[in-house]
């Protein structure tokens, strides 16, 4: 049905809106921001797409989804078969359709973004993949594999983590993830907020994982309660996907002040432990009128627009370039900025200042200006002279980024690390350990939540053959 | 789920509890402790592993109940359980034969010290225990410590048992007596105990060390909130200790940052302000 369009039909549809909460009210809660497609819209957005044959899309998706595939079978209006095609290519697209890069990805290379609107591809997804998930008695259920006999043990049940266990699982080994926290999901649960990602979907993923049969043990920190030589001879193969959690300090005066949080203690008081956010929630969390962020990533954004919601009057974000070189999604910034969040841009901060009685009350700033470009292409910032001013605050986030966390690693001193703490592996996610397998952040440092499941897919099938050999 | 084998009344507010961890009990070593959060919406409480038997799978811990979460911990009886246990966390305690170690305790310090003593015994250490409370009812582990001690030493604030006074004085006795002066001293207490503790060594310059214990989330060195400031560095308390060099540790700081929420724990829990006072703040 959807072939009977042509070109000239297609290209005269526009790009569908996203419905969202109304700023002026979410910025006071936590309920997801973006309502989601209606089914005329979802088709008629999948309708806009051209069927080209040399699919830039794909080739801009870090794990190749077959995009005009699905898409096509949407805008046909066969979601089963839609959802079925979806998921052969990623394991969590619920979460994907919500928090992938999409501008910098997929959308980048379609063609109808030449001239005009790409197509929407992540709103698509993520209809397919909500569709999915309140229709389980409509998908074909994947048959249970004969058992190998092979057991892996994942460590982390972030997206790497998780990814990966659903492919072994499939593939017929007996799969257990361990997680240091109490709950599984990682940065999707910690991390990112509700606003942005509804944590029943990272429920829904985590409990299709246990029908297939994983075993998910929480509480367990691998080279603390368990070491890697400890499971190097209980399971036949190890997947470490530990992610970057170890917070970057400011390292500038003040940073101890009360009221300084590191972005990873913010967000985990309220995304993990509900600070702020239930009321029966025991964990506190300090709030105050003026609430500054420094950086310009997602964290950053989450951060702010978290602020905002528990009150702030001024929620600020200070990122030392300029709006154009923030790396966090285009989405993101639009959505913070819509729901009062004021951007504080080309400005570093060099101290952070408090009361008589230690807390923090201002952050000491600079301007900033662009030089020339660094290796990364970025144009440098560099501070202008006696450009010094105070901007008052009652609470500081420091966001600006995050290193591997050394817990584990440190605890397997075999285990070859690069300067910066990070897994270094070979072509197949092997490490220098035969049998250890690496991905997500604690391979690449901080990234994205689809790389970090491409890792996992990629270190399943790695760990697929490495068993079938040994 | 982590069940509990039984909760013992040690003193008003203070409970010994055994709780069956078996990866745990394997695992850890003197100077570690684990995060307890009770159940669901709770907060998560560092405690120290006061002692542990691989055999059985079990762990020991003296929880002071504080405040609400640890009240509620507390309030978990025997056959009962607890949702969320996670360890062992921190670094072991450094243990060499020093020769004279004097080992001090205050409050719920005492109960963190425990397991020092008993290694710190096992490598051949001859130790002066040192343990005090405001009140005789506050006494605890003095029965434990006696057999690992060569000599034991209480002190009570209202002289309702052993010295009356505070922990420092007998320690100034100690250090003043070229016999007897320690090699190294351990203290676990409260924060102004502590800096007092460390104070008193500076001059003389003994290897001091202490157990530091600022507000933690994860404890797994992944949020940063733990962080106390060593020297000219900062550092985070539950990947990095919680023992530290006493002589270098910014006891100010701590205290300032042990308070960030109070204000919230009072306003949610009335109950507590009258508690901490006597707490290990
Ligand atoms: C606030 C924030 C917002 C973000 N927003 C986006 C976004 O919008 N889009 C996007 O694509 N990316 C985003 N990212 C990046 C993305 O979330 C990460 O790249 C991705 O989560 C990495 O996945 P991972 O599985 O490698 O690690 P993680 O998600 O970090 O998971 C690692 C897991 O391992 C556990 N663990 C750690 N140590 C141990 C141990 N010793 N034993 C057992 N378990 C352990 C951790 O508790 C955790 O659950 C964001 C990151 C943050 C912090
Ligand atoms: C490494 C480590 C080991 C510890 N071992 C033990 C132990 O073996 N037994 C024991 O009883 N306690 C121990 N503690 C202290 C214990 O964790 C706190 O008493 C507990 O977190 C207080 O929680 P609460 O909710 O009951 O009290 P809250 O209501 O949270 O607090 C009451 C008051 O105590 C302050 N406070 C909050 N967190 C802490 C903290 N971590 N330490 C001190 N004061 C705090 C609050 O600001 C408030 O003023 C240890 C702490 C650390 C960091
Ligand atoms: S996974 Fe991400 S990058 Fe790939 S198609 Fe989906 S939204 Fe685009
Ligand atoms: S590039 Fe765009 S229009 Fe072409 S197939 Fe991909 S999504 Fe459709
Ligand atoms: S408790 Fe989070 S880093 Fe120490």
């Amino acid at each position: 049905m959807s072939n009977t369009l042509s070109v000239k039909e297609r290209m005269s549809i526009e790009r569908v809106a996203m419905p969202e909460l109304p700023a002026d009210l979410r910025s006071r809660n936590f309920e997801e921001v973006n309502l989601g497609l209606s089914h005329g819209q979802a088709v008629q957005e999948a309708r806009r797409c051209l069927q080209c044959k040399n699919r830039g899309c794909v080739a801009g998706c870090p794990v190749g989804v077959s995009i005009p595939e699905f898409i096509d079978a949407l805008a046909s209006e066969e979601l089963p078969r839609s959802a079925q095609i979806l998921r052969r290519d990623n394991a969590l697209p619920a979460v994907c359709g919500r928090v992938c890069p999409q501008e910098t990805q997929c959308e980048a290379l379609c063609v109808r973004g030449i001239k005009g609107e790409p197509v929407a591809i992540g709103y698509l997804e993520r209809y397919v993949a909500d569709w999915a998930m309140s229709h389980p008695e409509l998908l074909q259920g994947d048959q249970a594999p004969a058992a190998t006999g092979k057991s892996v043990v994942v460590v982390g049940s972030g997206p790497a983590g998780l990814t990966a266990a659903g492919e072994l699982a499939r593939l017929g080994h007996a799969v257990t993830i361990f997680e240091a926290l109490h709950d599984t999901g990682g940065v999707l649960r910690y991390g990112i907020p509700e606003f942005r990602l509804p944590k029943d979907i990272i429920d829904r993923e985590v409990a299709l994982l246990t029908e297939q049969g994983v075993v998910i043990e929480c509480n367990v920190i691998v080279g603390k309660t368990v070491t890697i030589a400890e499971l190097r001879s209980d399971f036949d193969a190890i997947f470490i996907a530990n992610g970057a959690g170890l917070p970057v300090m400011l390292n500038i005066p003040g940073e101890n002040l009360k009221g300084v949080y590191a972005a990873n203690e913010f967000l985990t008081r309220v995304n993990l432990m509900d600070a702020g956010r239930r009321d029966d929630s025991s964990t506190p969390i300090i709030k105050r009128r003026e609430m500054a962020v420094i950086g310009g990533g997602n964290t950053a954004m989450d951060c702010v627009r978290t602020a905002r919601r528990l009150g702030a009057e001024r929620a600020m974000i200070l990122y030392r370039r300029s709006e154009a070189e923030m790396p966090a999604r285009v989405e993101e910034i639009k959505h913070a900025r819509e729901e009062g969040v004021e951007f504080v841009m080309l400005t570093a901060p060099a101290a952070i200042l408090g009361t008589a009685d230690g807390w923090v009350s201002a952050l000491r700033c600079l301007k900033m200006e662009l030089g020339s470009p660094d290796e990364s292409g970025r144009r440098r910032p560099q501070a202008i002279e006696g450009s010094e001013f105070e901007l008052p605050a009652g609470v500081v986030i420091d966001a600006i980024g995050t290193g591997a966390n050394p817990l584990l690693t440190s605890t397997a001193h075999d285990l070859f690390l690069n300067k910066s703490g990070n897994i270094l592996i070979g072509s197949e996610e092997e490490s220098n350990i035969p049998g250890v397998f690496a991905g997500g952040d604690i391979v690449r440092g901080g990234s994205t939540v689809i790389l970090a499941m491409g890792d996992g897919k990629r270190a399943a099938a790695a760990i697929d053959k490495y068993l079938k050999r040994k | 789920m982590f069940e509990v084998i039984s909760n013992e009344v040690l003193a008003e507010n203070l409970h010994k509890m055994v709780l069956s961890a078996p990866r745990v009990a394997r695992a850890r070593k003197p100077g570690q402790f684990v995060m307890v959060r009770l159940d669901r919406g709770e907060e998560r409480i560092p405690l120290t592993i006061s002692d542990a038997d691989p055999a059985a799978g079990t762990i020991t811990l003296f929880i002071q109940a504080i405040g609400a979460s640890t009240r509620k911990i507390v309030a978990t009886k025997a056959g009962g359980s607890i949702r969320d246990l996670a360890g062992p966390l921190g670094k072991e305690t450094r243990i060499t034969n020093w020769g004279r170690v004097a080992c001090v305790g205050g409050g719920v310090g005492t109960a963190v010290l425990f397991p020092l003593v008993k290694a710190l015994a096992e490598a051949g250490n001859r130790i002066t225990t040192i343990i005090g409370g405001r009140s005789s009812s506050l006494i605890i582990l003095a029965d434990e410590l006696t057999p690992l001690s060569d000599t034991l030493i209480v002190t009570t604030e209202d002289g309702t048992l052993g010295i009356k006074g505070f922990v420092t004085s007998p320690l100034g006795d100690l250090l003043a007596d070229p016999e007897r002066v320690p090699q190294a001293v351990f203290a676990v207490g409260p924060v102004p105990m502590m800096k007092a503790v460390a104070e008193m060594t500076r001059k003389q310059r003994i290897e001091t060390i202490v157990s530091l214990n600022p507000i933690m989330i994860d404890g797994t060195g992944m949020c940063g909130g733990c962080r106390v400031r060593i020297g000219s560095e900062t550092r985070f308390a539950c990947v990095d200790g919680p023992e530290f060099d006493a002589h270098l540790v910014d006891f100010d700081l701590l205290s300032d940052r042990l308070s960030i929420y109070r204000k919230e724990e009072t306003a949610a829990h009335p109950l507590a302000e009258c508690r901490i006072a006597g707490g290990i703040t």
